[in-house]
């Protein structure tokens, strides 16, 4: 990779590594950030395709409320550095280069949820500094300890991706090749059930037991394949709106009459 | 006195949406959000207020713990901005009234974003977008990105208006019938979509062969007996439509993955899920199990 090629890999991995806390512009996800890296490194192509395949295993992958997700910004940009560097050197065809890097992308999704969870510890003191700069009125000082957060998870994921670039292809794709078939195999089937986590970790949060006969229902229609999730999009609002109508119903028939809505209720209130 | 009535511009609260967007920044093990919200506050406080005591009490009072999803937080930063300038006009909004806003307004608010959001919207363009990036189309990640950008930023600057706009009346609302009527149907959207997702895309598959059975004469291709060239091609993909994938070979291969799939496809998918739930409760990290 030439100077300028590294320099705006690392300014798309600092972009990503912010967006990986704030999830606003979605630089961090695999979609967007897999694809900036192959413009930038003449492989826009082959950097599209794994940002697809990476996209779907990391689809369910979200921050909720303190909890840590995978890290979908440090998988995505070095897996996408690892294929470019599989590719520049021809030692590796397309297919392989985009497997390998794929099967890299959760062990490093790991990775970075320490990276992550170091980021925000590092942050406590930060805030401290910004209470101090609040005791004297100073907007300048908050602001500022803001900024250097943001930074601080920026460099997260820019350090990471600068040591990649230095290293020689060489060593990456020697590297690649010592990992054994069954490991990467292994990995791949991880991905799959890391997702579960993510899952769990909603349903634990949204669950009552009055929601759960939706799970099933959802469930159970996936499996029919000629409906596109966009499809069960709309089943779903449908049937939460019918629900939710219904149920009013039968409030308003229940209370409005008081007595009346309720025969028995009358008959032994006359007792 | 309505000419010394001070108001916050449209200006004002733009800057403070956009600011908005880096509430997550300085999240922290401590106060969580707390450092983004008050960045994002400080315009509103330059605007309302003047003397360097009143600037520093309003900075400290919006450096309290805070957390919820970064997009529905929108409305309440618009609620808060509404009671910031009663406050600064000399109405007596005290500091415990703001923080109950607040608080009272994130959990709920949260069990809304997540769901929808991440859950629902963001699978749908992700997979909208990613199928089409597979077959190394650019239009997907484009996709992606500006459907998902154009939601976002008009739900951050809307909701935020809105909030500003009904003020004070919204938490009374929020805190009846409506907010809980949008948390459950949220909640149905949530755990349907979540039930589809666990059967999509969570992968496990079992290989182990269950039974080897070899076929009667008929049920199979008889490929040494095809006539040959085209006419043998023509035999064969006949047959093969009226005996089904079983009649390639004359042994008829059962995995467990298949029996699996008959029973109800992606079974193990849904068990694994549930076994991940289990474990979060107890304050087991699924991830360092596997």
């Amino acid at each position: 990779m030439n100077p300028v090629s590294i320099l705006l890999v690392i300014v798309v991995a600092f972009f990503a590594g912010m967006e990986g806390i704030l999830d606003e512009w979605q630089f961090h996800q695999p979609l967007v950030a897999c694809t900036l890296i192959g413009l930038v490194t003449g492989h826009p192509t082959e950097g599209i395709i794994l940002g697809g395949s990476l996209q779907m295993i990391a689809l369910g992958w979200a921050n909720v409320g303190a909890a840590v997700a995978p890290d979908a910004a440090l998988a995505s940009v070095a897996s996408a550095i690892i294929m470019v560097k599989g590719l520049g050197d021809g030692s590796a065809n397309v297919q392989t280069a985009i497997s390998t890097a794929i099967a890299l992308a959760v062990p490093l999704s790991v990775a970075g949820l320490f990276l992550t969870m170091l980021c925000r510890t590092i942050a406590i003191p930060m805030v401290h500094f910004m209470d101090a700069a609040a005791e004297e009125g100073n907007f300048r000082g908050v602001e500022l300890w803001q900024m250097l957060a943001i930074g601080l998870q920026g460099i997260r994921i820019a350090i990471p991706a600068a040591m990649l670039c230095m290293i020689p292809a060489e060593a990456v794709t020697t590297m690649l090749k010592l990992m054994p078939a069954w490991l990467s195999g292994g990995m791949a089937v991880g991905g799959g059930m890391v997702a579960a986590v993510g899952y769990a970790m909603v349903i634990n949060m949204m669950a009552t037991p009055e929601v759960w006969p939706f799970f099933a229902l959802g469930f159970v229609l996936a499996a029919i394949n000629q409906l596109t999730l966009i499809a069960l999009g709309v089943l779903g609002v449908s049937i939460a709106l019918i629900y939710l109508g219904l149920k009013d119903l039968a409030k308003q028939g229940g209370g409005a009459g008081g007595g009346s809505g309720d025969p028995l209720g009358d008959i032994l209130n006359d007792y | 006195m309505a000419d010394n009535e001070i108001k916050l511009s449209v200006a004002d609260r733009r800057a403070v949406c956009w600011r908005h967007q880096f509430l997550q920044g300085s999240w922290n093990y401590e106060r969580m959000q707390n450092g983004g919200w008050c960045y994002a506050m400080i315009p509103a406080i330059k605007a309302l207020y003047k003397t360097k005591e009143e600037q520093s009490a309003a900075l400290k009072r919006h450096l309290e713990f805070y957390n919820t999803h970064p997009y529905v937080s929108a409305p309440v930063i618009g609620v808060t901005l509404a009671l910031e300038e009663e406050r600064a006009n000399g109405a007596a909004v005290e500091d415990q009234a703001i923080q109950g806003v607040k608080v009272g307004m994130m959990g709920p608010l949260a069990g809304v974003g997540d769901p929808v959001f991440w859950f629902t919207v963001r699978p749908i363009l992700g997979a909208l977008g990613a199928s089409m990036a597979m077959g190394g189309s650019i239009i997907g990640p484009i996709l992606f990105f500006v459907l998902w950008n154009v939601i976002r930023l008009a739900f951050l600057w809307y909701t935020q208006e809105f909030g500003y706009s009904v003020g004070t009346s919204i938490a009374k609302d929020l805190s009846g019938g409506l907010l809980g009527k949008i948390t459950e149907g949220a909640s149905i959207l949530g755990m349907f979509i979540i039930g589809a997702l666990v059967q999509r895309w969570v992968s496990i598959s079992f290989t182990p062969i269950v039974s080897t059975v070899t076929q009667a004469e008929g049920a199979y291709i008889d490929w040494s007996s095809l006539p040959g060239g085209a006419e043998g091609i023509k035999s064969a993909l006949e047959q093969y439509s009226a005996l089904g994938p079983t009649g390639l070979n004359v042994e008829k291969v059962t995995t467990l993955q298949g029996n699996l799939d008959q029973l109800i496809p992606g079974l193990a998918a849904v068990c694994l899920t549930l076994l991940c739930c289990k474990l979060l409760k107890k304050n087991v990290s699924p991830i360092g199990f596997m």
